[in-house]
C-alpha cells in the first residue's frame, strides 16, 4: 500500500501528479517520459478501462524493471485491438498465443530466459477474467503451484467482450450479458455462481496476491512496483470497467471504477504466501446503488418498480467485503 | 527482406491509425472564472495569485495581487470578504481563508518592502484626485501605473479617508495603512493634503480629468427631543476624533442607536474608552442587523450589550427613553406605545452617513440621485472628464468596492484621455461547483487566526485578530481548489486511455492530441478543478 503521509493539502497524493509534489510521490504516469507501452491509434472503445489499466500496469512494470520485460498476452479485446495485423500498439517485446495458454506461454519464456542466463529480464502475462478465470485456468494454477517467476495481470471487465459480452465466471450477479439476459424471474447472471481467484491464487500460497483498480493509479503502481521486486509466482486482478459491455458512458469509466471500491463491492488489497498484509480503507463509502445506477447491465434493477430485494443482496455483499477484508477499520 | 512464413507485410505501428476520426465531442483547456473572483468587488484574481502562494512563491502571489488591489494588508483586515461566500471550498468544509492569506502576503510585503512594477514613462496627461479615501487611491495607483500624472487633494489632515477616520485602530493599525499609503506616494502620487476642493469646475483647471471620491461624511440625524444637560454625538465625528481631535468624553454609560458596522465600531470604541456599559439600540432583530457577522460577534465577546427591537425616543439628563418594536407580517418594525427609561450619560446616533456634495455645485450637468451621483458604466458622471465613485455614487459603501470603482474609473479615465472607450474583456464561464471533480482533494480543515485576549480587549486599542504565520499561510493558500484553472495535477495527462494528452513540461500546462482523442470525455471528467471542456464537433 502506498502509506505515503499527506504532507501537503489542496489534492494530497489522490491526483496521477501534481506540480506541489515531490518527484517521487508522483506517478509514473505522471513523468513525461514514460513508456506509454500500449500507444495511441490503438482500437479500443472511447473510454475503455482495459486500455488505461494496462498502460499503467505495464508502465510501471517497464520503469520497475528498467526497461526488461517481456510480456505475454492472452487472446481478449486486449489482443484484438492493439494488435490488428500488421500494426501493434506495444512499445514492449510482446508475445500472443493463444486464448487459454497466456500463462503457459510466460513460464516457457521465463525457463528459456534462465536457460540463457537473462535473469534480469523479467516476464509477465496477461489477460481478460475470461482468459484467465475460464479457460486458462488450468494453465494459472500449474503456473502459480510450480512457482514460476511470472508476474500475471487479469483485467477484469467482468464478462467476455471480445466476443459480445457473454457471461465469465468473474461476471457478478444479476448483471445483464449476452448469456445471461434480464428476463425471467431471476434476470441477468445467478446469484451463488463465479469464482473469486485473487482468493484462489492465495489458496496456492504464491509469494504475491493484490486486487487493484484504475481508480486508485497510486494503489495500482505501488503493487506493480512490489511485485517486481519478487521473484516466483505473483498475481494481481485489476478492475476495469467496459463502457461497452456494462453500458456506462465513456466518461463515467472511472468513475464506476471508483465507486466498485468505494461501495466494497471491489476490495482492495494484498497478500503475501497466502495471508492477507494489507486493505485499503473506503475513503468516501458510497452505497452499492450508486455504483449500479450507472450501468444499464443492472438498469433492470432500477426503473418504475426497483427491485429492492436484488439491490439488498447485493448490498449484502459489499458489506460482506467491507467487514472481512476490513474496509472500514480505523 | 525475406519475411516469416505466412507473413507478407511489414510490421507497423498502431500510429498509423488516427483514432481522432471517431470523435463526435471534442476537448478544449479552458479558464473557468472561479466563483471568489466573480464575487470580489475589487476585481482581484483571487485563484491567480493563491495559485502562487500555494507554491510558496509569496512574491509573486503578491505581485499578482496588487495588479488589481494596491492594499492587501488593510483588505485582509477589513473587507468584508464576499469571496468566501462564494468559495467553492465552502460547499466541501469551509471556505478558503482567502482574506487571512491576503492579509499575510500583504504584511510580508510591508516588512520586506516590496514595491510594484515601475510606473509607465510620465505622460502627458494629468488626472485631479479628490479625495484620499479607498477609492482615490486606488484610482491614483492605477493610473500612475499606467503612466499618468496624478495629484491627489483631501481636506483631511492625513490620507485615508474611512480608513482612518472611521475604521478603529483595533481593525485596521495605522502603521499598516500608513505603509500601504505611502507605497503609493513613492511611486509619484501627489498629496495636497489639508486642502477642501469647493468648487470642482475651478479646480479643473490644468488638469485633463478628473475622479470625485469625497464619500460620505454627513451624519445622518433624526429628531431626538433632548433636555439641556444631554450629550448626544454622531458616531462618524466621534470615530474622527479618535484619530486627530480631543478625546470624546461619553460618560460611563454609553447608548449606541443603530445596527449597522459603525454602530458596532463605536460601541467597541466606548468600551475601550473606559464605558463601564456600552449599549446598543436597534428597531429590528439580531438577525436583520446589517452588520457582518463576524464583527457582532466580536463585539459579543467584549460584553457589548444589545437591546433589540427598540427605538430611541428622547434624552435627558437621567438617560435615554426607548419604546418597544414589534415586527409586523412583512418583517417591519411597529411601534408598540410601550415605553422604558435607561439610564445613560450619552448617546452616540450612528444611523448612517451621507455625500457632501458642494464641490459640484457649478457643475452645469449633474444628475443626483438620491444623495449620489449618477455614473455611467464606465464611472463617468453625467459631465465629460468627471468621473467618481466610492460611498458618493450609488453602491453598497465598502472599502472594497470603493477600491473596485477606483481600478475601474482608471481604466476608462486611461481610455478617455486617449479618446477611447474602454472595453472590458468578456468573462468566462463561472467554475460553479457542479464543475468540479471533487473526489480528489483531500480534507483540511481551516486555519483559525488567533485572537486577542478578551481581557486585553477591553482597555487597549491592540489589533484583535492576529495573522498567519508562514506555515499556515501556505497550508492555507493549499486549501484553495483552483476552481476552473488547470493547477497542474497530471490527471488528464494520466487518465486518458489514449495518450491523448500531451504534456508541456513544468508551468506550460497540457495540450490535447486530435490526431488520437477518441472523445471519451475521461479528461475532463477526471479534472478536478473542471479546466477541461467537451465542444461538439463539427462534422
Ligand atoms: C465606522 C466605519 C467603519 C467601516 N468599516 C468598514 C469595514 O470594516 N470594511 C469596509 O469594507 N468598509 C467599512 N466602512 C465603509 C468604508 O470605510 C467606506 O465605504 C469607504 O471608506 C469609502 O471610500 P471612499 O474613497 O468612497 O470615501 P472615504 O473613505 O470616505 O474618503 C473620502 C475622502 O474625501 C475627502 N473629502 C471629502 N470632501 C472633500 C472635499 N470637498 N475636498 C477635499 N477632500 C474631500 C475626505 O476627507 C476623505 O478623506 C466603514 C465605514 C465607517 C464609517
Ligand atoms: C479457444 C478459444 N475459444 C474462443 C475464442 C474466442 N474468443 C476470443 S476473445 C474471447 C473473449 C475474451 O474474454 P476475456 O478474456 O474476458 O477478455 P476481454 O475481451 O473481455 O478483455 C473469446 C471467447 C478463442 N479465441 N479461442
Ligand atoms: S477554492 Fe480557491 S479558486 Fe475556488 S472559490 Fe475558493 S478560493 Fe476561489
Ligand atoms: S481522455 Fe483522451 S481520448 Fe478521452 S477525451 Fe480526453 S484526450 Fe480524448
Ligand atoms: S486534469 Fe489537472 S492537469 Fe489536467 S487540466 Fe485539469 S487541473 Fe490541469
Ligand atoms: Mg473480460
Amino acid at each position: 500500500m502506498p502509506l505515503q503521509p499527506i504532507k501537503f493539502y489542496q489534492t494530497g497524493t489522490f491526483t496521477v501528479g501534481n506540480r506541489l509534489l515531490d518527484e517521487s510521490q508522483r506517478t509514473v504516469q505522471a513523468n513525461m517520459r514514460r513508456t506509454n507501452s500500449l500507444n495511441s491509434g490503438h482500437r479500443a472503445c472511447q473510454g475503455c478501462g482495459e486500455a488505461l489499466g494496462a498502460r499503467y500496469a505495464l508502465d510501471a512494470a517497464m520503469q520497475a524493471t528498467k526497461n526488461r520485460l517481456i510480456a505475454a498476452n492472452a487472446t481478449g479485446c486486449l489482443e484484438v485491438f492493439s494488435t490488428p495485423y500488421p500494426e501493434t500498439s506495444w512499445q514492449i517485446p510482446w508475445m500472443h498465443s493463444l486464448f487459454g495458454n497466456a500463462a503457459s506461454v510466460a513460464t516457457g519464456i521465463a525457463a528459456a530466459l534462465k536457460v540463457k542466463g537473462k535473469q534480469d529480464v523479467r516476464v509477465i502475462a496477461q489477460g481478460g477474467d475470461g482468459g484467465t478465470t475460464d479457460i486458462g485456468f488450468a494453465c494459472l494454477s500449474g503456473m502459480f503451484e510450480r512457482n514460476d517467476d511470472v508476474l500475471y495481470i487479469c483485467y477484469d471487465n467482468e464478462a467476455y467482450m471480445n466476443t459480445g459480452v457473454q457471461r465469465s465466471s468473474a461476471t457478478p450477479p444479476a448483471a445483464r450479458t449476452a448469456t445471461t439476459p434480464a428476463a425471467g424471474a431471476h434476470p441477468g447472471n445467478s446469484f451463488g455462481t463465479g469464482k473469486n481467484v485473487p482468493l484462489i491464487a492465495m489458496a496456492h500460497r504464491i509469494p504475491f496476491v493484490a486486487t487493484a483498480s484504475v481508480a486508485n493509479l497510486h494503489d495500482l503502481e505501488a503493487k506493480v512496483n512490489k511485485a517486481m521486486t519478487i521473484h516466483g509466482a505473483r498475481y494481481i486482478h485489476i478492475h476495469v470497467p467496459c463502457p461497452l459491455g456494462w453500458g456506462s458512458h465513456p466518461s463515467d469509466t472511472l468513475k464506476v471504477a471508483r465507486l466498485a471500491v468505494e461501495s466494497g463491492l471491489f476490495p482492495l488489497f494484498e497478500a503475501e504466501h497466502g495471508e492477507i498484509t494489507a486493505s485499503l480503507r473506503l475513503r468516501k463509502k458510497a452505497p452499492v446503488e450508486a455504483y449500479l445506477k450507472l450501468q444499464r447491465r443492472f438498469s433492470h434493477l432500477f426503473g418504475e418498480k426497483p427491485d429492492r430485494d436484488t439491490i439488498a443482496m447485493i448490498q449484502a455483499i459489499a458489506d460482506r467485503n467491507i467487514e472481512k477484508f476490513g474496509l472500514e477499520s480505523p | 527482406m525475406k519475411k516469416p512464413f505466412a507473413i507478407t507485410l511489414d510490421p507497423g505501428s498502431s500510429l498509423a491509425n488516427h483514432t481522432g476520426s471517431w470523435r463526435t465531442e471534442r476537448p478544449v483547456y479552458v479558464d473557468r472564472l472561479p466563483p471568489c473572483n466573480h464575487a470580489c468587488p475589487a476585481g482581484e484574481d483571487i485563484q491567480g495569485w493563491l495559485y502562487h502562494a500555494e507554491g510558496g512563491d509569496y512574491r509573486r502571489a503578491w505581485e499578482a495581487l496588487v495588479k488589481h488591489n494596491p492594499f492587501p494588508a488593510i483588505m485582509g483586515r477589513v473587507c468584508y470578504h464576499p469571496c468566501e461566500d462564494a468559495c467553492n471550498r465552502g460547499k466541501l468544509d469551509e471556505a478558503v481563508g482567502i482574506h487571512a492569506v491576503e492579509r499575510f502576503l500583504g504584511d510580508l510585503a510591508i516588512r520586506r518592502g516590496w514595491l510594484p512594477g515601475k510606473p509607465a514613462g510620465p505622460g502627458a496627461k494629468r488626472v485631479l484626485v479628490v479625495g484620499s479615501g479607498p477609492s482615490g487611491l486606488s484610482c491614483a495607483y492605477h493610473l500612475r501605473l499606467m503612466g499618468h500624472g496624478v495629484v491627489i487633494v483631501d481636506s483631511a489632515k492625513a490620507a485615508g479617508g474611512m480608513m482612518r477616520y472611521g475604521i478603529p485602530k483595533y481593525r485596521l493599525p495605522r502603521d499598516v495603512l500608513d505603509a500601504e499609503i505611502s507605497r503609493i506616494e513613492s511611486m509619484g502620487v501627489e498629496f495636497r493634503l489639508n486642502s477642501r476642493i469647493d468648487d470642482i469646475m475651478a479646480a479643473m483647471a490644468g488638469f485633463d480629468a478628473a475622479f470625485l471620491a469625497v464619500g460620505a461624511h454627513l451624519a445622518r440625524r433624526t429628531d431626538i427631543p433632548a433636555g439641556d444637560a444631554s450629550r448626544i454625538l454622531d458616531a462618524v465625528c466621534l470615530l474622527h476624533d479618535m484619530e486627530d481631535g480631543p478625546p470624546p468624553m461619553l460618560g460611563r454609560r454609553v447608548v449606541v442607536y443603530g445596527g449597522g458596522n459603525t454602530a458596532l465600531d463605536v460601541a467597541r470604541t466606548a468600551k475601550r474608552l473606559g464605558a463601564l456599559e456600552s449599549l446598543i439600540v436597534y428597531r429590528r432583530t439580531k438577525e436583520q442587523m446589517p452588520a457582518h457577522e463576524s464583527e457582532l460577534n466580536e463585539a459579543l465577546q467584549e460584553g457589548i450589550l444589545f437591546k433589540w427591537l427598540s427605538t430611541v425616543k428622547a434624552m435627558d439628563e437621567g438617560g435615554v427613553t426607548v419604546e418597544k418594536m414589534v415586527l409586523d407580517e412583512t418583517g417591519f418594525p411597529q411601534p408598540t406605545g410601550e415605553f422604558e427609561k435607561m439610564e445613560a450619560d450619552s448617546l452616540v446616533l450612528a444611523l448612517g452617513q451621507e455625500s457632501e456634495l458642494g464641490l459640484l455645485k457649478n457643475v452645469p450637468d449633474l444628475e443626483i440621485e438620491n444623495g449620489t451621483v449618477k455614473v455611467n458604466s464606465s464611472m463617468m458622471t453625467s459631465h465629460p472628464g468627471i468621473f467618481a465613485g466610492g460611498d458618493m455614487v450609488p453602491s453598497d459603501r465598502t472599502v472594497t468596492s470603493a477600491v473596485g470603482h477606483g481600478k475601474k474609473a482608471a481604466k476608462n479615465i486611461d481610455a478617455w484621455l486617449r479618446n477611447e472607450t474602454y472595453i472590458a474583456p468578456e468573462k468566462h464561464e463561472i467554475a460553479g461547483f457542479d464543475k468540479m471533480n471533487t473526489w480528489y482533494y483531500s480534507d483540511a480543515p481551516r486555519t483559525v487566526q488567533p485572537e486577542l485576549d478578551i481581557a486585553r480587549r477591553g482597555s487597549t486599542f491592540d489589533e484583535v485578530v492576529g495573522g498567519l504565520t508562514g506555515k499556515n499561510a501556505l497550508f492555507e493558500a493549499r486549501r484553495c481548489l483552483s476552481c476552473g484553472n488547470c493547477f497542474e495535477c497530471d490527471n488528464c495527462f494520466g487518465v486518458c486511455p489514449d495518450n491523448a494528452v500531451i504534456k508541456l513540461g513544468p508551468g506550460l500546462r497540457f495540450a490535447f492530441d486530435y490526431d488520437y482523442c477518441k472523445g471519451c470525455g475521461l479528461c475532463a471528467a477526471e479534472c478536478p478543478c473542471g479546466a477541461i471542456k467537451m465542444v461538439p464537433e463539427s462534422i
